[in-house]
């Protein structure tokens, strides 16, 4: 089977990120930027099905600038066959991407498509299921193990209060959570090698979708400083600020 | 006008307590609230919804194809619903964050996730980047989406007298998924994560699942507590999937966030920075979590969590 895994650029999550004093944005000096780590996940997961033999060929595909070549080529160099650089003159939005990748679905005909289930910079867990509703498929989100089963793929999630397997039709979307796999590590001689394959690049104006942003992002602030704590030397001083918080304090009272 | 169908988090039987709390944030919406309770065999909930301070409408979709929640079914049907509603309001917990956008992809609407704030109608807060942006986001689709961070908010009190119940008929079955297996595990009295008062978390500085159980649950219980971890101790195996607090797991905001044996990690802090007070116990006395809390205390766990059950009189 044809997997199709979109890829997103993200900042490096290790990175604490800074807004610029006049609320307008992030302060993008001095940032260091990656895959989105559940996207890491999501291609770690298609080449171990190629490995296994269950799939043909991995197909990512980044939404973006010129910038996002990097990460596209960084998954080349994990091992995916073929890239596609979707060209946009404007930041997208999950609406828009989904519409996006949707067109390039129908174009490649994957099997599965497997993807982050949240992207760490904008945290808003929104485009793979979007995408899922757009091309009428069954979704598996939060995927902690999955299986291909004849024409079927059974799905393990992680829900509030456990676990929930949940057996899909092919075609399928499933976004993948930390559990799934450990993605492996780049090698030198394949990150040698992906700087010589092509990255395939279409024009967003091409899809003839409406991939334009709709929300207008006012502000973006710090959140509130906490004033600094006071350290405790004892067990019975700590105490002494918990009890307040015990359940029955006020009838002890 | 202006009308918000608020889509209930529910397991059949009961109404969760998740669904109070999105009711509170709907308040300054100033709007007529209806709630949609849809699933299979799931009148109680119903009847608990209906008794709701604010609630309007009880709207109730029963049909055997709704029983296991699955998204593609109950997307389809919720899709009609939204047309004649201003807001359509979900949890930002397992439920709504699966639903809500796929629901929104439908309408052809860009929804926002995990709202902090309703600050107008067509303007909400959300925090992005492990909590280290708030964003003030302007949306002009005709139908606002949101899903909310429940922990966010009070829950809603039960109202003087029960709202109307009104079925509606079923959708569509789609056909296309179907539930294998469920695992899930008994959480007895123990509130849910986001809606508990106190919540006492353990790290991977705990070392076991082990210590988990002897040390941490026992202190937990103490204070009527939901138990919490890090990612890293869900990795570990030391710790339930769905304990797990931070950027990529669950946001909390209780009275008192209790961390034991924790880092302070950027990604968990994203998960419980607005707790009301939060207090450390860690062997190191450098970790950042220190950093963050109120009170602080250095040792190891295993010494100190006896103690304090002691002398909190456990």
């Amino acid at each position: 089977m044809k997997i199709l895994v979109p890829v997103k650029r993200v900042v490096d999550h290790e990175i604490r990120v800074r807004v610029k004093p006049d609320g307008s944005g992030l302060d993008e000096s001095g940032l260091r930027y990656a895959m989105n780590p559940f996207d890491e996940i999501a291609l770690e997961e298609a080449l171990r099905l190629r490995e296994a033999g269950i799939c043909s060929e991995i197909v990512i595909a980044s939404c973006g600038d010129a910038a996002v070549q990097d990460t596209l080529r960084h998954g080349l160099a994990l091992g995916a066959d073929r890239a596609i650089r979707i060209d946009t003159p404007v930041t997208l939005q999950p609406l828009g991407v989904a519409k996006l990748l949707k067109a390039l679905a129908l174009q490649e005909a994957p099997q599965l498509i497997l993807m982050g289930k949240q992207a760490t910079d904008s945290d808003a867990a929104q485009t793979g299921p979007m995408l899922a509703a757009m091309l009428g498929w069954p979704q598996g989100c939060f995927a902690s193990a999955l299986s291909v089963k004849a024409d079927r793929v059974e799905v393990r999630r992680e829900i509030d209060g456990g676990l929930e397997t949940l057996s899909l039709s092919l075609p399928a979307l499933v976004t993948t959570d930390l559990r799934l796999n450990l993605p492996r590590f780049v090698t030198l001689a394949n990150t040698m090698k992906a700087r010589r394959k092509t990255i395939e690049l279409m024009p967003a104006e091409s899809f003839g979708v409406d991939f334009m942003p709709r929300l207008r992002v006012l502000r973006s602030e710090a959140p509130p400083e906490r004033l600094p704590g006071e350290m405790l030397d004892s067990v019975s001083a700590l105490a002494g600020r918990l009890k307040p918080f015990l359940a029955d304090a006020e009838a002890q009272a | 006008m202006m009308r918000t169908l608020l889509v209930a988090d529910h397991d059949n039987r009961k109404l969760s307590p998740l669904a109070a709390r999105v009711l509170t944030a709907a308040r300054p919406l100033d709007a007529p609230v209806d709630v949609l309770v849809i699933g299979h065999g799931c009148d109680a909930v119903a009847d608990a919804a209906a008794l709701l301070t604010g609630v309007s409408r009880v709207r109730l979709l029963d049909a055997p194809h709704y029983a296991d929640l699955l998204a593609e079914n109950l997307a389809m049907v919720i899709a009609q619903l939204a047309g004649s509603y201003s807001h359509v309001l979900f949890s930002a917990s397992s439920f709504g964050k699966a639903l809500a956008p796929r629901v929104a992809a439908m309408l052809d609407v860009a929804p926002v996730s995990g709202v902090t704030r309703i600050l107008a109608p067509d303007c909400f807060q959300r925090p992005s980047h492990a909590g280290n942006v708030i964003e003030t986001v302007q949306c002009d689709e005709p139908v606002r989406l949101l899903s909310i961070h429940a922990a966010a908010f009070e829950p809603a009190a039960a109202g003087p007298a029960p709202a109307t119940i009104s079925e509606l008929p079923a959708g569509p079955d789609m056909g296309v998924s179907q539930v294998v297996s469920r695992e899930l595990h008994d959480t007895g009295s123990r509130p849910p994560l986001e809606a508990a008062r106190v919540v006492v978390s353990g790290g991977r500085g705990l070392g076991s699942a082990e210590a988990f159980e002897r040390l941490l649950l026992p202190l937990a219980d103490r204070f009527g507590a939901a138990p919490a971890a890090t990612r890293a101790a869900v990795d570990a195996g030391f710790a339930p999937n769905d304990w797990q607090v931070g950027q990529t797991g669950k946001t909390v905001e209780p009275e008192l966030y209790l961390a034991v044996g924790i880092s302070g990690a950027l990604q968990h802090l994203s998960g419980m920075r607005n707790a009301g007070c939060i207090v450390a116990i860690n062997k190191d006395p450098e970790a950042e979590i220190f950093r963050h809390a109120d009170f602080g205390l250095v040792g190891e766990a295993a010494e100190i969590l006896p103690q304090l059950l002691a002398e909190l009189g456990g």
